[in-house]
């Protein structure tokens, strides 16, 4: 797995080094491991498609064709797109706090939920704008709401948060699901009935093109959201106190820094930001609340952050890449089964997960070699 | 008779559970976060129906179950504890993978999206959830004995102590010359061939592989370990537990007032309020999830 990389390694930077090599040394740390996993993942998927009968070539021309070859597979991308990053800064926030959200699953529903429900009991006729805050806030106590049960269960009980989360995705959902069954769904379905207001434009309003694929304004709401984490994250008071606490709770704690009041809120920030992905589907595309819409990603999520190395510029671009593997397995189902994707995403995930560590010491010990 | 069928049920639905956590203590205990049950059952499911279909014969097909569940944790092994990947992450991506693997199989080896031809099992007769049914089932003797076998194994072996010594402080172990990396390897491999034999189970009981059939059991079974406080026979207790309410609210039918949904949530919400301490607390071994340290 270490063979590529020595190559890539500046030989012997200076102790002093200048901002900007640092800057090259934080790029090849933060790319190296993606471009090793994506090589890898190539290579399990020709290994899969060449089993099945296919030609590799055929299979992946197809995999682009239809994801960023046209209009509509762009659009269902962009779509994809939308959810992942608002799960993939959830789980890259609490990450940020040494916190290990696995619950995005269940708090992206819950916003979704508590979304549709508000929709179902405005009345008609309120213009999109205005609701918006009011969806955005309801979506977020939903997610809030779980991802803050799990951080009070940390800080006051020290419950550890990978399991809480992991047991409440399975609580919430079925919570979920009863309450759906019971008192909110329309005959015959699993869905809640349409909110009255609040809708989104699709982008297909603005751009013809996109016509018939799912992506919408809720995209824009993502990007923004991208924004203030990286300002909340790298320039406000409490993401600074977030990260410290994250990095090394008992010397943030020595410096004033109040942790378990930051984990606690960084779980519930957390849950927020996946809730509010929820308005992607519920605001932006079906309008509606359904049993289990977003399955999956939640749990990509974890990857999206994981390979966007916590950073919400970078979970950007990791959601990109998840959403086109997702949307590109449909695009090659003709000739291979599209689970393809599935198995290569968890490769993606591994390789990434293994090649992080290795190439962190691959390339210090390069670099504390300065004969080299 | 209500009784009978209630225990024999709950036999049953015990199995699966008793074997992912028979299994999964052993990595736990060794400090390597079991978060991939779910993926060893079901790819242990599916190389049994596959090796069962094959062979027309049940052993076969556990033994490949067997095989297919210790691939997987020497996969988990090889990230986590030779390349010291996060293990919440490699975790998380082996049961991913276990999903996304078994549904392209599935459709390759048996051209369908949702399940396989029906393969041959242990239980001779149809009856399906009498005494007569179970007691003719060879795993279910096999799985009776896991968890006994699992705390002679950690309490009274030499292999066992390394493995909780490792998992509680690998920093000592190893001055005292433990081999902490092999003794985790081992206790990891075990890990997976146990719960694909839970795998085995399912699909064998059911005669086919079908998508995603372990659905969540290997969840079921890591709350099973931590409300069981990471000790076997209080584990096995938890799993019995478990599949009790499952059965109940299965006997029960429509007779119940409580809704199904919440009778799912019970082995979550008593592992939230173990790890809480609500009642005695629940601790994890020392050094779990730390082998980049």
């Amino acid at each position: 797995m270490s063979a590529p990389l020595p190559a890539a390694t500046p030989a012997g930077a200076p102790p002093t080094a200048s901002r900007r090599s640092r800057l090259r040394v934080q790029f090849e740390e933060a790319l190296l491991p993606p471009v090793v996993a994506l090589l890898i993942a190539a290579l399990v998927g020709d290994i899969l498609i060449i089993t099945y009968g296919q030609s590799p070539g055929a299979v992946y021309r197809l995999l682009v064709e239809g994801t960023w070859g046209n209009a509509y597979g762009l659009g269902q991308v962009l779509y994809k797109t939308t959810t992942l990053t608002f799960t993939g800064l959830s789980v890259a926030i609490g990450l940020r706090a040494g916190l290990f959200n696995i619950g995005a699953e269940s708090q992206l529903a819950a916003g979704g939920f508590v979304a549709a429900i508000v929709g179902t009991l405005l009345p008609a006729g309120i213009p999109s704008m205005l609701l918006l805050p009011v969806f955005i806030v309801a979506a977020a106590v939903g997610g809030g709401l779980v991802g803050g049960a799990a951080g009070v269960l940390k800080s006051r009980w020290g419950a550890h948060e990978v399991i809480t989360t992991i047991m409440l995705n399975f609580i919430v959902l079925a919570l979920l699901n009863y309450l759906t069954i019971r008192y909110f769904k329309v005959f015959d379905t699993l869905h809640t009935r349409d909110i009255r207001s609040g809708a989104l434009p699709r982008l297909s309003a603005m751009v013809a093109a996109f016509h018939g694929s799912a992506a919408n304004v809720v995209l824009f709401l993502a990007l923004l959201a991208v924004a203030v984490a990286w300002w909340y994250l790298f320039r406000s008071r409490a993401g600074y106190e977030l990260r410290a606490a994250g990095l090394q709770p008992r010397a943030a704690e020595y410096g004033g820094v109040n942790v378990s009041r930051v984990w606690w809120q960084a779980m519930m920030i957390s849950g927020a930001v996946a809730g509010i992905g929820g308005l992607n589907f519920v605001l932006g595309y079906k309008h509606y609340y359904e049993d289990s819409f977003g399955t999956g990603a939640g749990f990509l999520g974890i990857a999206v952050a994981l390979v966007g190395r916590n950073n919400p510029l970078g979970v950007v671009v990791a959601a990109l890449l998840f959403a086109t593997l997702s949307q590109g397995g449909l695009a090659v189902n003709a000739l291979v089964p599209k689970q393809m994707v599935e198995v290569l995403q968890a490769v993606v995930i591994i390789a990434v997960a293994t090649s992080v560590p290795e190439v962190r010491r691959v390339l210090r010990i390069t670099r504390k070699d300065p004969a080299a | 008779m209500i009784g009978l069928a209630f225990l024999a049920q709950t036999i049953r639905i015990a199995m699966p559970y008793l074997f992912a956590s028979a299994g999964g203590v052993l990595s736990e205990r060794s400090g390597l976060i079991a978060l991939g049950l779910e993926g060893y059952m079901l790819t242990g499911a599916f190389c049994a129906a596959v090796g069962s279909f094959y062979s027309h014969s049940p052993w076969v097909g556990v033994i490949a179950g067997v095989a297919g569940g210790a691939a997987f944790a020497l996969l988990y092994a090889l990230c986590a504890i030779r390349y010291k990947a996060d293990q919440v992450v490699v975790g998380v991506a082996i049961n991913l993978l276990a999903v996304g693997l078994t549904r392209f199989f599935l459709r390759f080896i048996f051209g369908s999206s949702s399940n396989s031809p029906r393969v041959s099992g242990f239980s001779v007769a149809e009856t399906g959830s009498g005494f007569v049914a179970l007691a003719h089932n060879p795993l279910i003797w096999l799985g009776a004995l896991t968890i006994p076998a699992v705390a002679w194994l950690l309490y009274r072996t030499p292999f066992g102590l390394r493995i909780r010594a490792v998992g509680e402080h690998p920093g000592a172990a190893l001055s005292v010359g433990v081999p902490v990396a092999r003794v985790q390897w081992l206790a990891v491999a075990l890990s997976g061939a146990i719960a694909g034999l839970g795998g085995a189970y399912l699909a064998l009981d059911q005669h086919q592989f079908t998508d995603g059939m372990t659905a969540g059991r290997g969840f079921i079974a890591l709350a099973a370990i931590i409300f069981g406080r990471w000790d076997p026979p209080r584990i096995g207790l938890a799993c019995l537990l478990f599949a009790a309410a499952e059965a109940l609210q299965i006997q029960l039918q429509g007779a119940s007032r409580i809704p199904t949904q919440f009778i799912e949530m019970i082995p979550y919400l008593l592992t939230i309020i173990a790890l809480a301490g609500v009642v005695g607390r629940a601790v994890p071994p020392a050094a779990l999830g730390k082998t980049d340290e």
